[in-house]
């Protein structure tokens, strides 16, 4: 509005200025781009929700279905407490374990997928691409991977964790590499250091509170992932979760579903005190 | 510190150490050991299977290898399935988090429903998709419709928290002034509130977009649509050239979801 109106005065053409009677939030052009913004969005919801073929009818007995299952649920049934405590402790061992063994791998390839302190264009596309792999597939989608491979277990867990880690890690350590600060490296290579002594001396310590923090913090990540790796069959309480789904134990379920919740929001409130005492 | 003798100085430099002390750096490691070998033999891990499994992942990767793009037709539809479900939930999740995050914002809402909103936000956080999409396919039967609600349902969760966060952290005089002027809760919403979080709600939609993207190949483990029943089959076919074929399709395609989110978020700054 402001603008049209200097035009106005610049070009002296007209004597009068029209002033609206009523306040108005938006230009008229404004207002078109919001309406159009709306109506692609809308317009995505409908392809997307008529695409999916979705079947309406069972929209209809939903809410009795849910009724229906919060009453087989309710009462939890107790006794059954003892027998998740070990599966527990096991989704936490391979949340821990695999945690455990990112931070080991993906140190080499932070290093690798930064560009100041990789070797050079080659070794680099390698890092990001082991970041990229990484980070896309899914906890749970290596878990099927090392099922296959090491058959059903929690070694199997432990090794889907620790590949979707190592890229989550990596990356925000590789991010705080390149923003390490120059003239400590300067410094240290002035001494006559070698790359390695420089990488240990003058980089490691900046990025070790990264390191820390985005461990830790993945690891309460991790808890929560280890959960359910035990549909695909890589171990944990997930497995105990599943059984009892298919058996219909509904109120076995709600008490694997308390524990599950009492383990997680430990660990986060755990990872979240840590994480501030650290920075 | 006495004056007369010399001071012995140290003749070699060692970094200071992260932990304070030598003692306490040993007891950190320490205690990392022993956690280590007590997991371990918690777990029962069996060294020997692990050795068997070596060479069973040279062989699956050598029949990975040549990724099997033939049956780019059952791919492409799980693929178009899983970009529609992250889609529509986000847009879903993005309605059903307006009256979470209203509900869940401590300076707007009344101190129950502030409880109610936060609590529900807690537990529902905690859960992981697969277990809410199982739910849902016990609810509403197999396929895509269940895949949707649990992505909305966890989206609804996220975006409402962040919405929740941002209204918190709002600057408090425009909402004054507004109610100033007698304007009813809508008003003030839209007046003074709106214009305060749209930006950053904006970005925090787009990265639920590329979230929603990523989880949407991982329901369908349990039966909720998308590209994951495809790779689940695959993999229990053992199918691996396509499987891998799968999985080279979802990281690019997350990679492109992610470069997008990114490029958007900048744009919206």
């Amino acid at each position: 509005m402001k603008a049209n109106a200097n035009q106005r005065r610049d070009g002296g053409a007209q004597p009068k200025r029209i002033y609206p009677d009523q306040w108005e939030r938006h230009t008229p052009r404004e207002r078109l781009t919001q309406w159009l913004w709306l109506l692609g969005g809308a317009f995505a919801a409908v392809w997307s929700v008529s695409a999916l073929d979705i079947e309406w009818a069972f929209f209809a007995d939903a809410h009795e279905q849910a009724a229906d299952l919060i009453q087989r649920m309710w009462p939890p049934r107790w006794s059954y407490l003892p027998v998740v405590v070990r599966p527990l402790i096991e989704t936490i061992h391979i949340a821990t374990l695999g945690t455990m063994i990112s931070i080991v791998l993906a140190l080499p390839v932070a290093f690798l997928a930064a560009r100041n302190t990789t070797l050079n264009q080659g070794t680099w596309l390698l890092g990001r691409a082991i970041l990229v792999l990484s980070r896309s597939i899914n906890t749970v989608i290596w878990g099927l991977l090392f099922v296959a491979i090491f058959g059903p277990g929690p070694v199997a867990g432990i090794c889907a964790v620790a590949a979707r880690s190592v890229g989550f890690i990596a990356k925000l350590v590789a991010e705080a590499i390149e923003e390490v600060e120059a003239g400590q490296i300067e410094a240290v290579e002035a001494t006559g250091a070698g790359t390695f002594q420089i990488y240990g001396i003058a980089i490691l310590p900046q990025i070790l509170p990264v390191l820390i923090g985005t461990s830790i913090y993945r690891w309460d990540i991790n808890v929560r992932e280890s959960s359910v790796l035990g549909f695909v069959g890589a171990g944990g309480i997930g497995l105990l979760l599943y059984a009892s789904i298919n058996q219909f134990a509904w109120s076995q379920v709600l008490v694997i579903l308390i524990a599950i919740l009492a383990i997680i929001i430990i660990s986060e409130a755990l990872s979240a005190y840590v994480r501030s005492r650290i920075t | 510190m006495s004056a007369t003798a010399s001071p012995a100085y140290p003749t070699t430099w060692r970094p200071p150490s992260l932990f304070g002390s030598r003692r306490r750096r040993f007891i950190f490691w320490a205690a990392v050991v022993a956690y280590v070998i007590w997991s371990v033999s918690d777990l029962n891990i069996d060294g020997n299977r692990i050795l068997a499994g070596l060479p069973r992942a040279l062989d699956i990767f050598a029949r990975m290898v040549p990724p099997d793009f033939s049956r780019w037709e059952m791919l492409l539809s799980g693929m178009v399935e899983s970009i529609q479900i992250a889609i529509a939930s986000t847009i879903v999740g993005a309605l059903l988090a307006i009256p979470i995050g209203l509900a869940a914002a401590a300076n707007l809402s009344p101190r129950p429903l502030y409880f109610l909103a936060r609590g529900f936000i807690v537990i529902g956080r905690t859960f992981h998709e697969v277990i809410i999409a199982i739910f849902f396919v016990k609810l509403f039967g197999f396929g895509p419709v269940a895949g949707l609600l649990t992505l909305a349902f966890s989206s609804a969760i996220f975006l409402g928290k962040m919405l929740a966060e941002d209204i918190e952290n709002m600057k408090e005089g425009p909402v004054e002034a507004i109610r100033a002027t007698g304007a009813s809760f809508g008003q003030v919403v839209g007046y003074a509130v709106v214009p305060q979080v749209m930006v950053k709600s904006l970005g925090v939609l787009i990265y639920r977009l590329d979230a929603n993207l990523r989880h949407s190949t991982v329901i369908g483990i349990v039966g909720a649509g998308g590209i994951g029943q495809t790779l689940s089959a695959s993999f229990s076919r053992y199918d691996f050239d396509f499987s891998s074929a799968i999985l080279l399709t979802i990281a690019a395609l997350v990679a492109l979801g992610e470069w997008f989110s990114d490029w958007a978020r900048r744009r919206l700054r």
